[in-house]
């Protein structure tokens, strides 16, 4: 597989104590384990199973993801920001790996 | 490589998924109700979702639910071999009891969202996605 490579996306800017659009991908097969391969083996099944945000060391949202979220798991959430700060995002991948990635956010 | 031979049985095994008896399935939506809800009555106001009328590509549905005031939601595909698709909670910096993703339908279906409400209740709701070829994969 290629290298996982967080993708976020932030409004411009943002007023102390409104509610922001967070949009996230990350490239991921997301193989499901319902395919099978050319020789009828079942590929295993290796997703991102969680997916969290935090703002401030405060939890935006925790998401359990199953086998039916497509490749390149998208999610876009909303996030209060009550002052500048540094967005955490983590994934979990099924093979024990962890992607991170931060975001520093400033409010005006 | 994928021969000839290969495709048509890959073909196969795909059908007989579609093919699964309603009942299986039914069961398993069931149990993912009832494993986020534990059997509570759900009100049928209070949820949106919006996703397309008719998904040309079952592979990456685009999907959003809306429940306002909602501190969970889960997504259920009711006619996935496993229903279950997500289940997201919304902590104190949350802005918005909202997500939108993309998801697999192997099939037509109903897509159903549950929220659970601050107070403890539930609000669910459904509606159909009509898709032209399936995202489950064969």
């Amino acid at each position: 597989m290629t290298e996982v490579r967080p993708r976020i996306r932030l409004p411009r800017s943002a007023s102390a104590g409104d509610s922001i659009v967070v949009k996230t991908l990350i490239n991921h097969d997301m193989e499901s384990g319902q395919r099978r391969n050319s020789a009828g083996e079942t590929i295993p099944r290796q997703i991102i199973n969680r997916f969290t945000c935090e703002f401030g060391g405060v939890m935006v949202i925790d998401a359990a993801l199953e086998p039916a979220i497509s490749a390149n798991p998208y999610l876009e959430f909303e996030a209060v920001v009550p002052a500048s700060g540094e967005f955490v995002f983590t994934w979990y991948d099924d093979n024990g790996e962890v992607y991170t990635a931060t975001e520093a956010f400033e409010v005006s | 490589m994928l021969t000839r031979r290969d495709t048509l049985a890959i073909g196969l095994g795909a059908s007989a998924v579609a093919m699964l008896p309603a009942a299986v399935l039914a069961d398993a939506v069931d149990d993912a109700i009832a494993a986020f809800t534990g059997g509570a009555e759900m009100a049928d106001a209070g949820v949106t979702i919006t996703a397309p009328e008719i998904a040309e590509n079952g592979n990456t549905v685009p999907i959003s639910v809306d429940a306002p005031g909602a501190t969970e939601i889960t997504l259920i595909a009711t006619g996935n071999p496993t229903p279950n698709v997500g289940k997201f909670t919304f902590g104190p910096g949350a802005g918005a009891s909202m997500v939108a993703t993309r998801i697999r339908l192997g099939r037509t279906q109903d897509v159903m969202a549950i929220a659970k409400l601050a107070d403890g209740s539930y609000a669910s709701t459904r509606v159909e996605v009509k898709v032209t070829i399936g995202g489950c994969g064969g």
